[in-house]
């Protein structure tokens, strides 16, 4: 498979702290990869490692084919990079930061123009362009900061947490844009620390912890590995609550009673034979049943899981599941 | 492995050309900054013209100093100096600015040169200290400053002001660059102004200084463009030492190999130090 983004082994320390200690990912041409981790778990860093704006230490990135040390600046001709903060003049219209962006890529006064109109039309800011950045709203600025980065059609865009502090329609709007950006062939890598954003638009997702990757895969595939499905009963009389909760203890759950027995939930593994065992088994005790439901775990739990198990590596293991 | 032919590297003509048009492009960018807050152009002569009216105008005919006739237009070459002097706060607070600003990993991730961020820098700073230079030599006029020479003259003061000042801003993008925050680079370039321009021949005529500081004085760079200007303007040297320090004998090349001493440490020195100091 064709890969836009290769990296391999990248370290990074700054003084005495190492922000990147061993990241390894690829990102395959047209795919988006969602680069998951903390506050402070070198998402950021890895991004401007791949993005020429910061020297690996040591280990190895290709972008587009190009090393980024040693073709540093072949690679600034194919990325597009928007930061944490945005990246934009205050002081300048949108207008004027878009033009000024794509004289700097060469465009030529008339080219940059041009790109300036098509993209402030397609980001929704035609009305604004002529204000300057500084009175736009956060999600203006986030819009104007991915409509910068696209400005020479770059072939691999860096989004380093395009979403963060944004309020939710603001956020939908982008994820929409990025949405369109990836239909259209560009390949991207987005750090997130908001599990919703990575399973919503990434194709992969390398989850990071200090400086390290943890675990990698599609959100589906991270999902299985938790392994485990909720299941929730809802009961038509609270006092079958006890013996709803003694089927699925049965079954190898811990059940927990919630809203006064009206419903009842444990964590089980075995997908749909399960399911179908425990409603035999409350028809068999005469429970009503309003509603069973199973619910697969969110990325969230996954993440906490992940992280919370770096955390406490050495405490005691994780209980063993019993089939 | 990859999409794209391999793309040939541009020659080093092409890459000057390159380097020289987004060094203007983003000196548009600075100027356009000073057009929404024109109040950066009145501090630049703020000192310069308060020191042109205490000593030109209040002091004229009170004070006598030295063999000097015409104290205005003596001290009025010294007083644009401090214009080209002040430029180095202006260009040290605009690189630490932007430091902290986003916008600079946004260009790094261009392809354009490393340089064309401070060049355009200092070019827009170079435009503020040609129109302080203006203002300030307006407040001159108004306080009865009369300039006796050719327009020839004149052009050639202003641009040796100029030349003085480009370099000046390398030495501003050196420091913001030391100091990183805008506090100390106010207090030392403040500090830098007022002794760069008191310890030269500004407005003391160096046989009215005590030796010591003579020597001190006549071999500040600010020394030999003040007595180059005035040459070149006409006005009052007050060279009348027998033995005139060998700068303010020959002030061009001092001030020439001044300059270019600065430039060629500083350039290099501040575009490798931006460039780490960016890297963060």
């Amino acid at each position: 498979m064709e890969h836009d983004v290769e990296a391999e082994h990248l370290v990074k320390r700054f003084g005495e702290h190492t922000a990147v200690r061993d990241v390894s990912l690829r990102v395959p041409a047209g795919s988006v990869l969602g680069l998951l981790g903390p506050n402070g778990a070198g998402k950021t860093t890895t991004v401007r490692m791949l993005a020429t704006l910061v020297e690996p230490d040591s280990g190895t990135a290709r972008v587009a084919g190009l090393d980024v040390v040693a073709d540093a600046r072949r690679v600034r001709r194919h990325i597009g990079l928007t930061g944490q903060y945005a990246t934009v003049d205050g002081l300048l219209t949108g207008r004027q930061n878009l033009v000024l962006l794509g004289r700097l890529l060469r465009l030529g006064r008339r080219g940059a123009a041009r790109r300036a109109a098509e993209l402030l039309e397609r980001f929704q800011l035609t009305q604004a362009a002529d204000r300057p950045v500084g009175t736009y709203s956060g999600g203006m600025r986030r819009r104007l900061d991915l409509a910068t980065c696209l400005i020479g059609e770059p072939r691999v865009i860096f989004l380093d947490e395009p979403t963060t502090g944004l309020d939710p329609t603001s956020r939908v709007l982008l994820w929409q844009t990025i949405r369109e950006q990836v239909a259209a062939g560009t390949t991207i890598l987005l750090t997130t620390q908001y599990l919703e954003e990575a399973d919503q638009l990434s194709d992969h997702i390398v989850v990071i912890d200090r400086g390290r990757v943890i675990a990698e895969g599609t959100p589906d595939q991270l999902k299985d590995s938790v392994g485990r499905e909720q299941v929730e009963i809802r009961l038509a009389d609270p006092g079958h609550a006890e013996t709803a909760a003694a089927v699925l203890r049965r079954q190898g759950g811990e059940p927990a009673l919630e809203q006064g027995g009206r419903r009842v939930t444990a964590t089980l593994s075995g997908n749909l034979p399960m399911i179908s065992r425990v409603t035999a088994d409350l028809a068999e005790a005469g429970v009503a049943v309003t509603e069973v439901t199973l619910r697969r775990p969110s990325l969230d739990e996954v993440f906490f899981q992940l992280t919370g198990a770096t955390a406490q590596s050495t405490g005691p293991a994780p209980r063993k599941e019993q089939a | 492995m990859s999409r794209t032919a391999p793309i040939p590297d541009d020659g080093p003509l092409l890459r000057l050309a390159h380097a020289v048009h987004d060094g203007f492009v983003l000196a548009g960018r600075h100027l356009t900054h000073l057009g929404r807050t024109p109040e950066k152009i009145v501090t630049g002569t703020l000192t310069p013209a308060v020191i042109a009216v205490a000593l030109g105008y209040l002091f004229d005919g009170v004070v006598t100093v030295g063999a000097v006739p015409d104290y205005t237009a003596f001290i009025m070459p010294g007083v644009l100096a401090q214009v080209a002097l002040y430029g180095i706060g202006t260009t040290a607070l605009g690189v630490v600015a932007d430091l902290d600003n986003g916008i600079t990993d946004r260009f790094r991730s261009l392809p354009i040169s490393r340089s064309s961020v401070l060049v355009g820098h200092t070019l827009a700073d170079l435009v503020v200290t040609a129109v302080n230079l203006v203002l300030v030599a307006l407040v001159g006029f108004a306080i009865g400053w009369r300039i006796d020479a050719p327009a020839a003259h004149v052009l050639a003061a202003l641009g040796l002001l100029l030349l003085f000042g480009y370099a000046m801003l390398w030495v501003g993008v050196l420091l913001g660059l030391a100091l990183r925050t805008p506090d100390t680079v106010n207090s030392v370039s403040g500090l830098v102004l007022v002794v760069f321009s008191f310890l030269s021949t500004s407005f003391i005529p160096v046989e009215a200084l005590p030796s010591g500081v003579a020597q001190v004085a006549a071999w500040n760079p600010v020394t030999a463009l003040v007595t180059a200007v005035r040459d070149l303007l006409g006005g009052p040297g007050g060279v009348v030492a027998a033995d005139p320090p060998l700068p303010v004998e020959h002030p061009l090349p001092v001030l020439f190999a001044a300059v270019a001493l600065v430039l060629v440490v500083a350039v290099p020195i501040g575009t490798r130090a931006h460039h780490r100091a960016a890297a963060r």
